[in-house]
């Protein structure tokens, strides 16, 4: 029992020191708690997606795709070319449509990228995640050639709002106000309360098909053990939450929140959960496990982890999008610099590893990762009086996650290896 | 004539064939274009000088099959700590750079004896934690400039708390190395000293290699197991190289600072690693095998293009900074080509 506990403990080292820290944070910080939730839930709206589409390499034994930064350079091209024809007076570029051409412009360079991507990734079999954060790298100052000099001069654009005042190149901060801001954001907005009561209702609903399904089979039912009792019970938790917000008229009832952005993670959720019980989804299960056995049953494997980095570059293409969207702002040279890592870190944060990562991993890395990033500059000012402290301690923090993720899992690796050796 | 050829581009390879004329092209396109090529020649052969060693502390990591140092920043924030200190002591002049030395020798191999242990932890995928290990000293140690208490004002804001961002070294110890012994041929300034440091470090380097702790150091690189057999400590060689790489590294960012004329303090030191890295793979070398000569090849290609390139591209394309963009595609692109290289295809 001991062990046992010991063990859960060691396993997700990580979160548990972060849920220390984000609470530590919380109470240091002294921010109203209706401030941290409005914060964090506009924030898991704009990040999840992003998160998400790191999952599927991982599944296919290719660690982290630190790649997807290329994803998100795919997404911003289009949202540039988006908006150049939205301020030209396009109407069919603003708004929810002009959010559904970038999404249809971006896919096919997604794609082409990460076609590229998965090609340089397999002459590199074993260093993936060093090679894809070195190409991130390096496409960043291709993507910086692109838009500072080839723009204007062999590309023909001319739009001065957009352009640095020589003609040439585009400008550092892009504004989409006029083009693509909250596009999906504003599609179906609820105030909180009914976001609670709607995946209170999801969760039951949820727990109860599971429930009818184990009924029919013996297996399935000791594989779910009490989880649908589990789930009964937060779906309850969140009813009587919500119904006490509304009774009491706390400000936290009224807190906006973007249903649709909510819909679609959850879209992709679904979409990563099917995607597993396909062929193709067997298929990167095998070659995660290994390369040689995948080979030899006759899977492709070069092909099957191009496959799964496409997919990864495309849905972060599509996450980017979602994340700018909710901004409205576009860093033209910086805004897909962090993305890779903030991804990554997050991800790890809620108790992912190279090689095995959730969707529950991910929604819970982003939960508190934002937490720890929303609460740790007003943190810094109260402890040390400094808030540039706090702003340093969270990027210390972003990198040493991903350092002792990636350190633990290694040495794990190394401590199995050798006792099988012996 | 065939063999004449094959025997100047075997040894090259194709990278660096293309790089070289590349550089002879910018050479010449900047006497062309009227600019003046003896400054050129001047800062190409300082800029050359004053990253050499940090290019230098990736040989050991290479060598002992750990793969190129990408953890150096650990050893830079060491060698910041020493300048930062003989600063706080008051000294000038060559004393100054002695004791920043002297003082950041004893905590890079503190540090880098630590890091040592953990890349051993970590067999396999060094490269990828030591970038995150550098990632993280890094952002630690921009905490750390804000509540470290130095009292120099030549190093604190005026108002507020913390160091300055940049610090400069103004009559301390300002191009120490570059203009002492420094002579002239024609219109062309060679820093003396600055070459005899680094040239003298390459040799106390080779010398190192070619020691016996050096020769096992390079067997445990080559074959680990066949290292083990013939009753070499792995794990203690790993250590060995990466407290004399961080160390390198050390020395290596102080003699940056004396011929740039400041320390970067906070988030300067963060992508320096792969500026380091990129030189000695463009010198020739591969992630498992380098050499002196390679770490000198490629200091002299990878500075001279960034030297070069910049005043020929501003004319060429007056906005905006081409030569910072190409640099980050020839330093990354190199890497990437590296790593292609050397990862199985099975």
């Amino acid at each position: 029992m001991n062990n046992k506990f010991s063990r859960i403990i060691f396993d997700n080292i990580v979160t548990i020191i972060f849920v220390i820290l984000c609470l530590a944070g919380i109470v240091a910080s002294k921010l109203p708690l209706f401030f941290i939730a409005s914060q964090l839930l506009t924030r898991i709206g704009r990040n999840s997606f992003l998160v998400l589409s790191l999952i599927i390499p991982v599944l296919a034994g290719m660690g982290l795709n630190f790649g997807i930064v290329v994803g998100a350079m795919a997404g911003q091209m289009s949202i540039i070319l988006v908006t150049n024809y939205a301020l030209k007076g396009v109407e069919a570029c603003t708004g929810v449509t002009g959010f559904l051409i970038a999404v249809v412009i971006s896919t096919p360079i997604a794609i082409f990228f990460g076609w590229v991507t998965g090609l340089i990734l397999n002459k590199t079999k074993g260093q993936e995640m060093i090679t894809s954060m070195m190409l991130g790298f390096f496409a960043n100052g291709l993507y910086q050639l692109l838009f500072l000099f080839l723009v204007g001069t062999l590309i023909p654009m001319e739009n001065p709002v957009l352009m640095i005042s020589g003609g040439v190149g585009i400008k550092n901060v892009v504004d989409m106000n006029h083009s693509i801001r909250y596009a999906v954001d504003t599609i179906y907005k609820r105030p909180f309360s009914e976001l609670l009561i709607i995946m209170g209702v999801m969760g039951i609903l949820l727990s109860l098909w599971i429930m009818k399904k184990s009924k029919g089979s013996k297996v399935y039912k000791e594989k779910v053990g009490n989880k649908p009792f589990v789930y009964i019970g937060v779906s309850a938790l969140f009813i009587a939450l919500s119904v006490y917000f509304k009774s009491t008229g706390s400000l936290f009832a009224n807190i906006k929140v973007p249903i649709s952005t909510y819909a679609v993670i959850v879209g992709l959720c679904v979409f990563n959960v099917l995607i597993i019980k396909t062929k193709l989804g067997q298929d990167f299960r095998t070659v995660g496990q290994s390369r040689h056995i995948a080979g030899i049953a006759g899977i492709n494997v070069d092909k099957v982890r191009i496959i799964s980095i496409i997919i990864s570059t495309v849905l972060a293409a599509w996450g980017q999008l979602i994340f700018l969207q909710n901004l409205g702002i576009l860093n033209t040279y910086g805004s897909h610099e962090q993305a890779g890592m903030f991804a990554v870190a997050a991800l790890l944060v809620g108790g992912a590893s190279v090689s095995r990562a959730t969707i529950g991993q991910a929604i819970l890395g982003v939960t508190l990762f934002h937490t720890l990033f929303i609460v740790s500059p007003q943190a810094g000012k109260n402890l040390f009086g400094n808030a540039q402290i706090g702003e340093y301690f969270r990027t210390f923090v972003a990198y040493g996650v991903i350092g002792v993720s990636l350190g633990l899992h290694a040495w794990k690796n190394l401590v199995i290896s050798k006792r099988k050796s012996i | 004539m065939k063999t004449i050829a094959e025997k100047v581009v075997k040894p090259l390879g194709i990278p660096r064939l293309i790089i070289i004329s590349f550089l002879a092209i910018l050479y010449v396109s900047a006497f062309f274009l009227k600019l003046p090529v003896a400054g050129l020649v001047n800062s190409h052969l300082v800029r050359m000088g004053m990253n050499g060693v940090l290019v230098l502390a990736m040989v050991p990591g290479i060598l002992s099959g750990i793969g190129p140092n990408f953890g150096i920043p650990i050893g830079i924030v060491c060698g910041i700590i020493g300048g930062l200190m003989s600063i706080e002591l008051d000294l000038y002049g060559a004393n100054a750079f002695m004791v920043a030395v002297l003082i950041s020798i004893p905590l890079a191999a503190v540090g880098g004896y630590f890091y040592g242990v953990l890349l051993n932890k970590v067999k396999g995928s060094e490269m990828m934690v030591a970038t995150y290990a550098g990632f993280s000293v890094v952002s630690l140690m921009c905490i750390g400039w804000l509540i470290l208490p130095f009292t120099s004002n030549e190093m604190k804001w005026p108002i507020g708390t913390g160091l300055r961002t940049t610090i400069s070294l103004g009559k301390r110890f300002d191009k120490i190395l570059n203009d002492s012994l420094a002579f002239n041929i024609g219109s062309i300034t060679i820093p003396t000293m600055l070459f005899v440091f680094f040239f003298a470090m390459c040799f106390l380097v080779w010398l190192y290699l070619n020691s016996k702790a050096g020769i096992a150091m390079k067997a445990v690189g080559e074959n680990p197991k066949f290292a083990i057999a013939s009753g070499i400590n792995v794990d203690k060689y790993r250590i060995i190289s990466t407290v004399v790489s961080t160390v390198l590294g050390a020395i290596g960012i102080i003699v940056y600072a004396q011929s740039y004329g400041f320390f970067q303090l906070y988030t300067a030191p963060l992508m320096m690693a792969f500026g380091a890295v990129a030189a000695i793979l463009i010198g020739g070398a591969s992630s498992t095998y380098a050499t002196i000569f390679h770490v000198i090849l490629g200091s002299f290609l990878f500075q001279g293009l960034l030297v070069v390139a910049l005043p020929v591209a501003n004319v060429l394309v007056p906005e905006g900074n081409l030569s910072e963009v190409m640099r980050v595609v020839v330093q990354y692109g190199i890497i990437l080509y590296a790593l292609t290289k050397a990862g199985g295809g099975k």
